[in-house]
């Protein structure tokens, strides 16, 4: 094994646009580095500040929000509300002691598989510069969300 | 359009405008204003007398393209279905002056009333299909192609009135002072589109217009033909075969694109003449091609106000304005709204047979939903939970498809919003906007998502050590 360090980039992708754009990235056999982890959500609207913060605290090196380009959401305007958390997201992390950067956003319809491999292969190289995410508690937030997870499922 | 005026089942509301529309699949309800065209249809009976006399003539922009008169009582071509003609406000004498009435005088059957007022109508819809058409491309955005400056530089709009037999010139092609007939014409390919700096995309129909167009031409004036084209797109059936026989009656095929299209001569034997500029990409030269006419072959564009419609009817439309279906290959009629259809050049640029093809099929998804009697909604769904529900109405805003909707407080029974399931399309956009953690969505649940979350962190990047297990 290599001693580089290899950075872990959860990506949050649209049903839509960005899904698809990664999977015509596969289709068309285009390599991009195995860093990224995509969950799938049927829009970028969906994407909630805990989920970005969980990702942090579970260890994350980077969060990448994904969805349709402006004017192409196929839930007519959802990617605006997308944005607008990402902004208030990256002032939110940058408040908490995050580089900014660790959070991107990215459009990308289906059909530019290319563009998100070659968006998701300099993101990681970005994040491979910035080095590991600092999160020197992030041991004891992980089994905080646990339980917290275990007390949702209870209740 | 005869049967579909004559249908019993269908009501034809021409002139109308939908200015409302709400509710769901299979009860919507929608709001028409009946523009008021002065003539009571009740009584006409579309004899077209008020036509012939009413003085007043008015250039028409929309049938002749310009070319031709109308009368500001009109229909807005002889075959107009249905068969009542409209008065037009702005160019009327009377409403203009105050005097006239000519056709109030003339109808026989007493239908002309000037104090006629727009009227609203609202009625329960259950579907709704949307085939709002394409606006063409206006080429006096191209300068440099001189529509509206040199005279005999046409739009393909202009051309087929030209070449049509009840059109201005019946049916002779001859240039802007309406007896010369030309010698040479250029037609000009892509105008307005496949061009970064007007429309991206490729118009679809230019290609085989522009090849009818040149057809037409050689056959009625036997003139020399340039088509200069980006690339010749003739898909589908029997496209290629007209395409070799346009080539075959000596169309000449320049490919390049037109930089400029100009009157400044300065070849010998240019002189009078439009001089279209080119490249010839196939030889690798500039060209200079005196012609007599130029034919634009212009772009289709979306509706001026498809963004407004759309918003009207809950459907979301591309960057370019075109409305989005709800999947470009296995759902091409249906929208992300349900009961909302689209058909047409609405959805995006395509000639008659794609038309009447969405069309048609549009129409058999709203005859299997009506024959259903029953409604199956995707699984995905938000749904609030009353208990937890805080009413701070931060959710209502946050849906593109009114789905949200706020119950105020009534006997005791306090405040709460609730997401109607046949509106909502499942986006989770509020799931994630709720400060109290009371909607859920299902399939994308937090929780899940939660798990997806903590399951991918235990797979190391290294591949060298999975730090914990995954639990049962």
């Amino acid at each position: 094994m290599n001693d580089k360090f290899e950075p872990l980039i959860i990506g949050f992708t649209c049903n839509w646009c960005s899904y698809r754009a990664a999977d015509s990235a596969g289709l068309g056999r285009l390599k991009y580095p195995p860093n990224i982890r995509l969950i799938r959500l049927m829009c970028s609207g969906r994407i909630d500040t805990t989920f970005v913060l969980q990702a942090f605290a579970n260890g994350a090196d980077a969060v990448l929000i994904s969805g349709c380009h402006p004017g192409d959401c196929h839930y007519v305007e959802q990617n605006y509300k997308a944005q607008s958390r990402f902004l208030l997201m990256r002032r939110l992390i940058a408040q908490m002691g995050i580089e900014p950067q660790r959070l991107q956003l990215l459009w990308a319809s289906a059909a530019e598989g290319t563009i998100f491999a070659a968006e998701v292969t300099r993101m990681v190289e970005e994040i491979r510069k910035l080095g590991p995410l600092n999160w020197k508690s992030s041991q004891q937030l992980t089994v905080n969300s646990k339980q917290l997870a275990a007390a949702e499922v209870a209740a | 359009m005869v049967s579909v005026g004559n249908h019993p089942n269908i009501n034809l509301m021409a002139y109308s405008e939908v200015t409302q529309v709400s509710g769901y699949v299979g009860n919507f309800t929608v709001t028409v204003r009946q523009k008021a065209s002065y003539v009571d249809k009740e009584k006409c009976t579309g004899c077209g007398v008020c036509q012939d006399k009413c003085p007043k003539k008015v250039i028409d922009q929309a049938y002749e393209a310009g070319l031709g008169h109308r009368k500001a009582i009109y229909k807005p071509f002889p075959q107009a279905v249905p068969k009542f003609p409209v008065l037009d406000r702005e160019n009327c004498t009377f409403f203009q002056k105050g005097t006239c009435k000519a056709c109030e005088k003339f109808c026989e059957s007493n239908a002309i009333d000037f104090k006629q007022q727009d009227e609203f109508v609202t009625f329960p819809v259950g579907n709704i299909v949307l085939a709002t058409g394409f606006d063409p491309f206006d080429p006096r955005r191209i300068a440099q192609y001189g529509y509206g400056r040199l005279a005999n530089v046409f739009t393909s709009m202009e051309f087929e009135r030209l070449s049509s037999a009840g059109g201005p010139t019946g049916g002779k092609i001859v240039l802007r002072d309406g007896v010369t007939a030309p010698q040479s014409v250029g037609i000009i390919h892509c105008v307005g589109s496949r061009d970064k700096h007007y429309n991206n995309y490729c118009s679809v129909i230019c290609c085989m217009q522009s090849l009818k167009l040149a057809h037409l031409i050689k056959e009625k004036t036997g003139a020399t033909v340039y088509n200069f084209y980006t690339d010749m797109r003739t898909a589908f059936k029997d496209y290629d075969e007209f395409y070799q026989r346009v080539l075959s009656e000596g169309t000449l095929f320049v490919r390049g694109r037109v930089a400029e299209v100009t009157d400044a001569a300065r070849l010998p034997g240019e002189e009078g003449k439009l001089i279209i500029q080119a490249e010839d990409t196939l030889i690798g030269k500039q060209r200079r091609v005196p012609v007599d006419m130029v034919v634009l072959s212009t772009a289709l564009e979306p509706r001026h106000d498809a963004k407004e419609v759309g918003q009207r009817f809950g459907i979301s439309g591309s960057a370019a304005g075109w409305f989005i279906e709800r999947h470009p290959k296995l759902d091409p009629v249906a929208t992300m709204t349900e009961g909302v259809f689209i058909a047409g050049c609405a959805q995006g640029p395509k000639d008659i047979p794609a038309s009447v093809a969405q069309g048609a099929a549009a129409a058999a998804r709203v005859v299997g939903k009506i024959n259903q009697k029953e409604i199956a909604v995707e699984p995905i769904r938000a749904s609030i939970d009353k208990d937890r529900c805080s009413a701070c109405r931060i959710c209502n805003n946050q849906c593109p498809f009114k789905a949200i909707s706020y119950i105020p407080e009534k006997n005791g029974q306090r405040a709460y919003s609730e997401v109607n399931p046949a509106l909502c399309q499942g986006c989770g956009t509020c799931v994630a906007a709720c400060p109290s953690g009371a909607i859920a969505g299902t399939v994308f649940s937090s929780q899940q998502i939660m798990a997806q979350l903590n399951g991918l962190m235990l797979l190391n990047v290294n591949g060298a050590s999975v730090e914990e297990k995954v639990p049962a």
